[in-house]
């Protein structure tokens, strides 16, 4: 905790600079165009859990506290971050405290209280809502008001990292009058609010064009009296990664464009015209090859890919797990599908700094054809006829499944290339995005399935604190036909030893320690196997040269700050 | 005729409904999910909640059975009563929601339709009026240079994709000229002349790229049809009566030849109104055929469903009038 103190310390000596010289007032530097290439579809962040839905959302409504572009919690609509040094959070981590900000106001004038926020959780709470962002609220027992301007929230059992609930862009505080009626089923019926939320932020919906553009315009009960330098804001939406790209890089049509998802030499074309720039960021997404730890073989029948399936006939072996990792030149990938936006890791919690292992970093952030090879050989596989080696009968040839995405398939390709270099032939397969990760039990071709030998795509956690996230990797997470398939254990690892590992890190309240243990998870999965970790991938978008005031951030909403946004003088 | 019209009219309905469930069972067995586009950090048990407040966790036929309600009872009541003002019961009825924005797809698509009827009706219309002097033309003087120029260019611009011509104009009229935006923007309100001139151009491009694919499908139908008119015994009857070359040509043969061109017309009217999904995804133009992109990319099932369903509606409604408009055009044809 001693930690985030200096941190936030620091962070608002960095916002007072960052303020430097008052430029102008509220709305002088006229409209603000957006374009996301993937439309908005409602501005109700608990409807849709959508990236698009919330950056969108978040221009609007605001939550307690927001992590800033460095990953350290900042107060949003709270006076400060509730800690035990300062008494806002319990001793027996059983319960928090946080004191709003007393000036807040609506957007239609009226006061925010701690009311809004009691009625957000209950709201996000509500049976039968389907409330996208309920694992948000996951061990609140209750929220009550000490007074109109002090949130207290209890927890069921102690929560060493409670910053979840109303914290980041997931979880913004909407307006408990505008949504009274709008409690559990009736959620999707009021479309007025969904489309149009009142909220606290520097801007306030104008008009809602589901799936097509959203215009705002600046709030003139915003609290700070100066901000927010734009008038209005136009958000539109459709069409492709590329074109969104091109409209600010090189025709200077939109001011910011969202998640330029583009291979990277097509962008260097695209700046050259010298329109705009691109910002990157790094949160904690990363593109790994998942190795099966069960047997896939379709002879099993719906046996197969589960624990009673047995051990895979080939990744049990660690010497090949080991072998398919040393092959891999991470940097080649890198370069290929994503420039400056992706750097080569060996961690599968790769950020922040402070939980961020780099143990494993001597041995896998460099290719090893050579060691590989050797390793291969010691353990028995010996290359046949076709190049492909083999051992009692068993052969090293993988099926490799993905997403259907161009760079992932060009990804494939090389992968394929190296491997083909230590004598691992790999047979390639897409599936399109929306089925593979749909989850639809129905379906062969889902992640969770898994059937095939290796799996590749990215994932992430959300925030600061991985314990939820190293938690996937627990023995009773494995997908199966007695969950419906739905576990997040897609390698099917399980180590008793891991699974120790996890329960104390849940019991452990301070922070450098919690950054040990995950360090340690963190390497017991690449040093064993689970996955192969390839790619930190960055969030990168285009923004024009004019715009200043940008912190592209990876831990919040990309446009956390909009109220800072400005035109270049 | 009348009776004609009537008994198609009549059989539609079974088909109509046929085909409701055949689009409905489609939808149901594609493995495809609504949470499917959501970040993973959102876990399975709160995606199973999703799929609860969706109705999804219902059997097969009564999720159809629902929609059934909703469409043919629910909306058609809701569109009564907004246009004339009266109310039956409580005015509070389930109507068809999108699972993406959780609103009526009935407003969705009433928002949608303005924009595809502009750009991709206009690029329709245009088409029409380019192709039909190239066919005449063209079949007139058949294997004349102009002949062969036209053929060459309907040629290309029906083998040539949107989503290449489209992106062929941006780059040269967009990003290089800077005659036009790259972008359409539903937004935009004609006030006054000068956002008059701000639709036109936006509306350049996309109805250049529709206009070019339509036009070629449209002038080899009126080439061949002309062709077939013109070798007819009444041609060279009129010719030998002394009637000018002029009136041969635009009274006799044209009006003649028209009549499977009319038809044809009418049975692509449909496509209009289920927009040009590529061009409107690159120009974002966002009418009814990015919805529909947008909506089967999200697996947004009632907003899928009501689409296609709607579209099958006009293609039936449309097959009939091309079949009657047949019949009225040419007296040779009887159906009764």
């Amino acid at each position: 905790m001693k930690n985030l103190k200096t941190l936030l310390a620091g962070t608002v000596a960095a916002l007072a600079l960052a303020i430097g010289p008052a430029h102008a007032e509220r709305g002088t530097d006229g409209d603000l165009k957006i374009l996301f290439w993937q439309a908005v579809s409602t501005m109700n962040p608990f409807l849709s859990a959508g990236t698009k839905e919330m950056l969108a959302s978040s221009i609007v409504i605001e939550p307690l506290a927001r992590t800033d572009e460095k990953g350290e919690l900042v107060p949003w609509l709270a006076t400060e971050i509730p800690t035990v040094e300062n008494g806002g959070v319990a001793k027996d981590l059983l319960s928090m405290t946080w004191k709003l900000k007393p000036d807040v106001k609506w957007s239609d004038g009226t006061a925010f209280t701690a009311e809004d926020v009691i009625f957000t959780w209950k709201y996000c709470t509500a049976p039968d809502g389907g409330c996208a962002q309920r694992a948000q609220y996951e061990g609140v027992k209750n929220v009550e008001a000490v007074d109109p301007h002090t949130v207290k929230i209890t927890f069921e059992e102690p929560k060493p990292y409670p910053y979840s609930a109303f914290v980041g862009g997931q979880s913004p505080i909407i307006q408990a009058a505008q949504f009274k009626d709008c409690l559990g089923t009736k959620a999707p019926g009021c479309t007025a609010a969904n489309f149009g939320p009142i909220g606290t932020g520097a801007f306030m919906v104008t008009d809602f064009k589901p799936n097509d553009v959203v215009t705002f315009k600046a709030n003139p009960n915003y609290r700070d009296a100066a901000k927010p330098a734009f008038a209005s804001i136009t958000l539109k939406g459709g069409g492709d990664a590329a074109s969104a790209a091109r409209a600010v890089l090189e025709t200077g049509e939109y001011d910011y464009a969202w998640n330029a998802q583009v291979e990277p030499e097509v962008l260097e074309t695209m700046m050259a015209s010298g329109k705009g720039r691109l910002e990157i960021s790094f949160g904690t997404q990363v593109e790994r090859i998942n190795l099966n730890w069960t047997n896939p073989d379709p002879a099993l029948g719906p046996k197969r890919s589960t624990a009673e399936a047995g051990p895979h006939p080939a990744l049990k072996d660690p010497a090949v797990r080991r072998a398919l990792s040393l092959a891999i030149d991470r940097d080649i990938i890198v370069e290929a599908g994503y420039g400056k936006s992706g750097k080569p890791t060996c961690n599968i919690v790769p950020a922040p700094e402070a939980v961020a292992s780099t143990k494993n970093d001597s041995w896998c952030l460099k290719a090893d054809v050579e060691g590989a090879n050797k390793l291969l050989d010691d353990a028995g596989w010996v290359k046949g006829g076709d190049g492909i080696r083999a051992k009692d009968g068993v052969k090293l040839n993988f099926l490799y499944s993905t997403s259907t995405n161009s760079v992932r398939q060009a990804t494939q390709e090389l992968v394929k290339s190296m491997w083909a270099e230590i004598g691992v032939g790999a047979e390639l397969r897409n599936a399109s995005a929306s089925v593979f990760f749909g989850g639809d039990p129905a379906s062969p071709d889902t992640f969770q399935k898994f059937y095939a030998d290796v799996l590749m795509y990215t994932n992430n956690f959300d925030g600061t604190d991985p314990e939820k996230y190293l938690a996937e990797w627990l023995c009773d997470k494995m997908p199966g036909p007695s969950n419906g398939w739905q576990g997040q254990n897609i390698p099917r690892y399980c180590n008793p030893e891991f699974d120790k590992l996890v329960g104390t890190l849940s019991k452990t309240a301070e922070l450098e320690k919690r950054a040990e243990l995950a360090k340690q998870l963190n390497d017991m999965l690449t040093e064993e196997g689970a996955h192969i970790p390839l790619v930190h991938r960055g969030d990168q978008s285009s923004f024009a040269v004019t715009l200043e005031g940008i912190k592209m951030n990876s831990w919040d909403s990309q446009v956390w700050n909009i109220a800072d946004w400005h035109r270049k003088k | 005729m009348f009776t004609y019209t009537l008994r198609r009219l009549f059989f539609a309905i079974p088909t109509l409904l046929v085909i409701s469930f055949v689009i409905f069972a489609l939808l149901d067995l594609a493995p495809n999910d609504p949470t499917g586009d959501l970040p993973l950090t959102i876990p399975p048990e709160v995606r199973e909640q999703i799929r609860a407040s969706l109705g999804l966790d219902q059997p097969f036929l009564i999720r159809y059975m629902k929609w059934l309600q909703q469409f043919f009872i629910n909306e058609p009541i809701n569109i009564f009563e907004s246009l004339t003002g009266w109310q039956f019961g409580d005015g509070e009825r389930m109507r068809v929601l999108s699972w993406a924005t959780r609103s009526p797809v009935v407003d969705l698509i009433v928002q949608r339709l303005p924009q595809t009827l502009w750009v991709v009706g206009l690029a329709y219309l245009f088409g029409i009026l380019i192709a039909i002097p190239i066919g005449v033309i063209s079949a007139y003087k058949q294997y004349s240079i102009f002949d062969q120029i036209g053929t060459f260019v309907s040629m290309v611009g029906y083998s040539v994709p949107t989503f290449f011509t489209g992106v062929l104009l941006i780059v040269i009229f967009s990003s290089y000229l800077q005659w036009f935006p790259s972008v359409y923007d539903t937004n935009l309100r004609v006030t006054d002349f000068a956002s008059f001139m701000a639709q036109m151009k936006q509306m350049v491009l996309p109805v250049a790229v529709l206009a070019l694919y339509n036009a070629s499908q449209i002038t080899r139908f009126v080439r061949a049809s002309m062709l077939d008119n013109l070798h007819q015994d009444y041609v060279r009857t009129a010719r030998a009566k002394g009637v000018k070359e002029k009136a041969v040509l635009l009274v006799h043969v044209l009006r003649n030849s028209l009549i499977p061109v009319v038809t044809v017309i009418a049975l692509g009217v449909p496509t209009i109104f289920s927009g040009a999904i590529i061009t409107e995804q690159i120009f974002r133009v966002n009418g009814l055929g990015q919805l529909l992109i947008t909506a089967v990319q999200g697996a947004d099932m009632p907003l899928v469903q009501t689409l296609t369903f709607i579209f099958a509606v006009l293609i039936v409604l449309f097959n009939l009038i091309a079949d009657v408009l047949y019949g009225i055009l040419d007296p040779r044809i009887r159906y009764d």
